[in-house]
C-alpha cells in the first residue's frame, strides 16, 4: 500500500534573474513500513525534498500525497496538527530542548498532542526501552553523549506513533560506534514495529540499512536500488557502484 | 571605514537596540522635562512666595538629578554591556581578520556616540514636547492660571541634561574600552557555543532557605510595620538589610522551588508547551537573582514614593481647605501666664495694624491652669502615649478657651458654633495620634478641673476643633470651658484672627502683600514686641496667602520628586527586564523552531511566550506589591501628620503609572519576542 506519493514536485529559490532549481519534477512513492534512503551529494537537493515532504517549506509545483491527504493544501493550524499527528523528525543536530530533560523532551511530543499525563509516562519508558536509554532519561542533553542524544530525538519521533519517521543525516554528528547502533534500532523499528523511515544521507554505509536507497541528483531522479534479498555487504557494495556513477561527488564514503 | 562599519552595525543590530535607544531615549526626556519644572513654575506665577517654591524646587530637582544620573548611569552601563556580550562572535570576527583591538575600541566609540548623540536628540526633543504636557501638571499643583503660560524651552535644563548625559557616556566608553582590550580570542568565539548547565537546586535547601526569607521578611515587616516607634537608627537600617537580604533569598529559592512544585504536578507540567514553558521561565530567574532583587527593590521604592508623594499633595490640598479658613493670624504665645499680654496693643503700638485692613476679626486670649497638665489630663493613658510620641512634655498646661471667645473666632471661620451647659466642657484635637488618646481618656469619663471648677464632657469623644489656621490638622488638644471659668484668669496666649474686609481675591491679595511688607518692615525678623524677656515665648503673624503657599509648595516639590524619582526607577526596571527577555529570545530561536518542528501550533508558541514574558515581569512586581503594604503601612505613620485618609486614591494614581510605564515595557516586550521567534516562512 502506498504510504506517500510524490507527484511531479519542483521546488524554486531566488528570482528571475538566478534561478535555482532545487528540485526539478521529482516523483516516486514510499510503500507502507519501508525503509527508504535517500542519497545523492550536497546540494543535490535531498535536504529540501525532505523538508517540502515534512511541510517546513512549500513546494513551488507538484503534489505530496500522506495516505488520501495532499500536504501541499494544508495551511496554518492544519499544519501543525499534521506534523505532530502523522510525522516524526529526527535531525543530524538531534535538536534537543537543552533546557529539558530526555524524559520530558520524549514527552514534550506527546503533551503538544493534549495527551493525558498518565499515558504519556506509559509511552515515554515503553520507546525509553525499545531504543535503550531507560538509564539517561533523567539526564539533560549536556550530560549526554552524541549517540545518546541521537537516540532519544529518535524516541521524541517514534513516540507518537507516527505515519512516517523522517530522518536527516541522522548519523552526521555520531561516531562509527553509536551510528551503527543507531541505524541497527532503527532496523528494529522498522521490521519490529513496521514504522515507514525515510532518512536522507551522503553516506553509503548508513543508506545500506535501508531497504531501497533512492539517488538524487541536481534534483532529479538519477538512480534506485532495492536490497532485495542481497546481504547488507552486498547492498553496500551496489550502492558504492552507483555513488560510483553519480561522479565522484559522494567521495566520503566508507 | 570605520564610520561605515558603525552605522552598519547599529544598524543591523536595530533590534537588539530598540531597547536601549528607547530607554536611554526617555531617560534624556524625564531628565529633561524634570529638570526644566522650576523654570516653568517660576513662570507661571510671579508672586515672591512662589518663586521661593520655585528655587526650592529647583535645588530639590537637581539634588535628586545627582542621584537619579546615578541610576541612569548604571543602567545604561548594564545595558551596553549586555549588547556588547551580544556580540562577542562579530568581534571574533574582527579579530580573526587581523583588527587591533584599538580598532574595535574605535569602533565601539563611534556607536556609542552615534547612539548618544541620537538619543539625546531624540530625547530632548521629545522632553521639550513632554514637558508643555507637564506645565498642565505644574499649573494644576500650583493653582495657577493656564493663560499665564506659553511655550517655553529651557536652556539651563538642556544644557544641564546634555552635560549630565554626556558623562553618562563617557564613563560607558571608558567601560567599553576596558572590556576591549581583556578580550580574549577563543572566548569570544567559543562564548556562543556553551550549552547552557542546568543545575537544579536541591529543593530542601530551597524550602529551608524559603522559610528563613520568609520569616526574615516577616519579622522585618512587623518591626516596620507595628513596631516602628521602637525603631532605633540602627535596628532601622538592621531591618532594611534583613529586608533587602530576604528579597535575594526568595527569589534565590523560588527559582528552584517553582519548577519543583510545578514538576510534581504531573497534569500542569505534561500539558502542552508547559514544560517548556516553566523550564525557560526557571532559567530565566536562576540567571537573574540579583538583577530580579535590585528590579524588586526599586519597584518597592518606586510605589512608596509615588502613593506617599500623591498622598501627601491630596491632603495638603484637603487639609489646606479644612484647616485655613480665616484670611490671617497675629499670635502670641507664652510659657507663663502674664498679665499684660495683649498682642493686639503691642503690635498696634509699633505701628501693625491688622485691623486696618481687616473688619471681621476676634481678639481673644487663651489660658492654662498649672494645676491642669497633659500629662493630668490623660492618666493612665499617658504611658501609652510616650510609646509613640517618645518627644512628648508632659509638663505642658492645657490651653484652655471660653465658650464664647470660641464661637466668636467660629463665627470668623464661618463655622458652627457650639453650645455648652454650666458643669460641661468640649475638647477639640485633631492631631491624629493624640486624638486617638484623647478620645480614650474622655470615654473613661475624663472629669477635669480648671481655675478650681469641675467639669465634666459633653461629648466623650474630641471634636475636631482649632484656633490657629494652618496648613494641616495640627490641634494637639484645646479645651472650651464655659466662658465664667477664665473671666478675670491671666492669659497665656493671645490672638487676633480675621479676614481681610476686600470683597475680591485681588483685593484680599493685595491687602496680604501690603500687610506682610508692613510686617517685615515693622518686625524685623519676627521677633516679639513684648518688652518682657524673662518669660518665653512665641510670636507670630501668618497669613492664608503664605500657608497655602507653603502647602502647594510641599505638595508640588513631594509630587515632583516622587514622580521623577518614581519614572526613573520604573524605566530602569522595565528596561532591564526587556533587556534580558528579549536577548533570551533571541538565544531561543533555536528552541522555537524546534518545536514548531515537532507540530506545537503558532497560538500555543505565542500563549506559552505570553506566559514567560507575564511571569518574568510579574515575580519582582508581585514581592515589590507585598514589600510595598508593609512599607506603606510605615510611611502612613510619618504622614499621619498630614492625613492620610484619601490614601487610596494615590495608590490608585501609583497604579495607573506603574501599569502604563511597567506594562507598557512587557507589552513591547512580548510584541518584540513573538516578532523575534516567529518563523521566518
Amino acid at each position: 500500500m502506498e504510504l506517500l506519493k510524490i507527484q511531479h514536485i519542483e521546488k524554486y529559490y531566488g528570482n528571475k534573474s538566478s534561478l535555482t532549481k532545487a528540485i526539478d519534477d521529482l516523483s516516486f512513492s514510499v510503500e507502507k513500513g519501508e525503509f527508504v534512503a535517500i542519497m545523492g551529494a550536497s546540494g543535490s537537493g535531498k535536504t529540501t525534498l525532505l523538508n517540502c515532504i515534512s511541510t517546513i517549506d512549500r513546494v513551488t509545483a507538484g503534489h505530496i500525497y500522506l495516505e488520501d491527504t495532499d500536504i501541499t493544501a494544508l495551511k496554518g493550524r492544519q499544519l501543525g496538527r499534521f506534523r505532530r499527528e502523522k510525522l516524526g523528525f529526527i535531525f543530524q543536530d538531534f535538536n534537543l530542548l537543552d533546557t529539558l530533560t530526555a524524559y520530558e523532551n520524549i514527552a514534550l511530543a506527546l503533551s503538544i498532542q493534549k495527551k493525558p499525563a498518565l499515558q504519556i509516562d506509559q509511552a515515554v519508558k515503553t520507546v525509553a526501552q525499545q531504543l535503550g536509554i531507560t538509564e539517561v532519561l533523567k539526564k539533560y542533553p549536556y550530560q549526554m553523549s552524541g549517540g545518546q542524544k541521537q537516540r532519544v530525538a529518535s524516541a521524541r519521533a517514534i513516540v507518537t506513533e507516527p505515519k512516517l519517521v523522517l530522518a536527516d543525516e541522522p548519523t552526521g554528528a555520531l561516531d562509527s560506534k553509536s551510528a551503527k547502533m543507531l541505524l541497527e534500532r532503527f532496523r528494529y523499528l522498522n521490521t519490529e514495529h513496521s514504522a515507514t523511515i525515510m532518512m536522507v544521507t551522503h553516506d553509503s554505509f548508513t543508506a545500506s540499512y535501508a531497504s531501497r536507497v533512492i539517488f538524487i541528483k541536481d534534483g532529479k531522479i538519477f538512480n534506485e536500488i532495492s536490497r532485495g534479498d542481497d546481504s547488507r555487504k552486498q547492498f553496500f557494495d551496489k550502492i558504492i557502484d552507483v555513488v560510483t556513477l553519480l561522479g565522484g561527488d559522494v567521495n566520503d564514503a566508507l | 571605514m570605520l564610520c561605515k562599519l558603525s552605522f552598519s552595525n547599529i544598524r543591523r543590530s536595530l533590534r537588539d537596540y530598540a531597547i536601549y535607544f528607547f530607554t536611554l531615549m526617555i531617560g534624556v526626556a524625564v531628565f529633561y522635562v524634570f529638570n526644566a519644572v522650576s523654570d516653568q513654575v517660576a513662570m507661571t506665577r510671579v508672586d515672591s512666595d512662589t518663586r521661593e517654591i520655585a528655587r526650592f524646587l529647583g535645588i530639590a530637582i537637581s539634588s535628586t538629578s545627582v542621584f537619579v544620573a546615578g541610576v541612569l548611569g548604571l543602567l545604561i552601563v548594564y545595558a551596553s554591556r549586555f549588547l556588547m556580550k551580544r556580540r562577542n562572535n562579530g568581534f571574533a570576527l574582527y579579530l580573526m581578520l587581523g583588527m587591533t583591538k584599538g580598532k574595535i575600541s574605535a569602533i565601539l566609540l563611534l556607536e556609542t556616540v552615534l547612539i548618544g548623540i541620537g538619543s539625546l536628540a531624540a530625547g530632548l526633543l521629545l522632553g521639550v514636547g513632554l514637558s508643555q504636557v507637564m506645565s498642565a501638571l505644574v499649573v494644576s499643583l500650583f493653582e495657577a492660571d493656564m493663560s499665564a503660560y506659553h511655550f517655553m524651552v529651557s536652556g539651563t535644563a538642556i544644557l544641564k541634561t546634555i552635560i549630565y548625559f554626556a558623562v553618562m557616556y563617557l564613563v560607558v566608553m571608558l567601560f567599553n574600552s576596558a572590556v576591549v582590550s581583556r578580550f580574549k580570542l577563543i572566548d569570544l568565539m567559543q562564548s556562543g557555543k556553551k550549552s547552557e548547565q542546568i543545575k537544579l537546586k536541591n529543593p530542601w535547601v530551597c524550602v529551608i532557605v524559603f522559610v528563613l526569607a520568609a520569616a526574615m521578611l516577616g519579622t522585618a515587616y512587623y518591626m516596620v510595620g507595628w513596631r516602628f516607634t521602637h525603631l532605633s537608627g540602627s535596628k532601622f537600617v538592621l531591618c532594611i538589610a534583613a529586608g533587602l537580604a530576604a528579597t535575594f533569598l526568595i527569589f534565590w529559592s523560588v527559582s528552584g522551588m517553582l519548577l519543583r512544585v510545578i514538576m510534581s504536578m504531573k497534569k500542569v507540567y505534561y500539558k502542552g508547551l508547559n514544560s517548556f514553558t516553566f523550564r525557560q521561565i526557571s532559567s530565566k530567574v536562576n540567571t537573574m537573582v540579583f538583577s530580579m532583587t535590585v528590579i524588586c527593590i526599586m519597584l518597592f521604592v518606586t510605589i512608596c514614593s509615588l502613593s506617599a508623594a500623591f498622598s501627601l499633595r491630596n491632603s495638603m490640598n484637603r487639609n489646606f481647605k479644612e484647616n485655613c479658613p480665616a484670611d490671617y493670624e497675629l499670635s502670641e504665645y507664652l510659657d507663663e501666664p502674664y498679665e499684660e499680654l495683649d498682642v493686639l496693643a503691642e503690635t498696634q503700638a509699633i505701628g501693625f495694624d491688622v485691623t486696618k485692613y481687616s473688619d471681621d476679626c476676634v481678639h481673644f486670649s487663651t489660658y492654662g491652669d498649672e494645676n491642669f497638665t497633659f500629662e493630668g489630663f490623660c492618666g493612665k493613658h499617658f504611658e501609652e502615649l510616650m510609646d509613640t510620641f517618645t518627644a512628648v512634655n508632659g509638663g505642658i498646661r492645657e490651653q484652655v478657651i471660653g465658650i464664647d471667645d470660641y464661637n466668636a473666632l467660629m463665627k470668623v471661620f464661618g463655622r458652627e458654633t457650639i453650645e455648652l451647659g454650666e458643669g460641661e466642657y468640649v475638647l477639640a484635637c485633631n492631631f491624629k495620634g493624640i486624638e486617638k488618646i484623647r478620645n480614650e481618656v474622655l470615654e473613661d469619663g475624663a472629669p477635669i478641673t480648671v481655675f478650681g471648677t469641675a467639669l465634666s464632657p459633653k461629648y466623650d469623644e474630641c471634636k475636631h476643633g482649632f484656633i490657629g489656621i494652618s496648613a494641616q490638622p495640627s490641634n494637639m488638644g484645646l479645651f472650651i470651658v464655659p466662658q465664667f471659668v477664665v473671666e478675670g484668669q491671666t492669659p497665656m496666649a493671645d490672638f487676633v484672627i480675621g479676614n481681610f474686609s476686600a470683597s475680591d481675591e485681588a483685593g484680599k491679595k493685595a491687602a496680604d502683600q501690603e500687610i506682610r511688607s508692613i510686617y517685615a518692615e515693622k518686625i524685623k525678623g519676627g521677633l516679639r514686641p513684648f518688652s518682657v524677656s524673662s518669660i518665653g515665648g512665641y510670636f507670630g503673624f501668618t497669613t492664608k496667602q503664605e500657608i497655602s503657599s507653603g502647602a502647594i509648595g510641599l505638595g508640588a516639590i513631594a509630587t515632583f520628586l516622587g514622580l521623577y524619582i518614581g519614572l526613573v526607577f520604573l524605566i530602569a526596571c522595565g528596561a532591564i527586564l526587556a533587556l534580558k527577555e528579549l536577548s533570551e529570545s533571541v538565544d531561543s530561536i533555536g528552541r522555537y523552531e524546534m518545536i514548531r518542528k515537532i507540530g506545537a501550533d503558532e497560538s500555543e508558541i505565542t500563549r506559552s511566550l505570553f506566559r514567560q514574558t507575564g511571569i518574568f515581569f510579574l515575580l519582582p512586581l508581585v514581592l515589590a506589591c507585598i514589600h510595598s503594604v508593609f512599607g506603606m503601612k510605615f510611611a502612613v505613620y510619618f504622614l499621619e501628620v498630614f492625613g492620610t485618609d484619601r490614601i487610596a486614591s494615590s495608590i490608585a494614581a501609583t497604579s495607573v503609572i506603574l501599569l502604563l510605564i511597567y506594562g507598557g515595557y512587557f507589552l513591547v516586550t512580548y510584541l518584540c519576542s513573538k516578532n523575534i521567534v516567529r518563523s521566518k516562512r
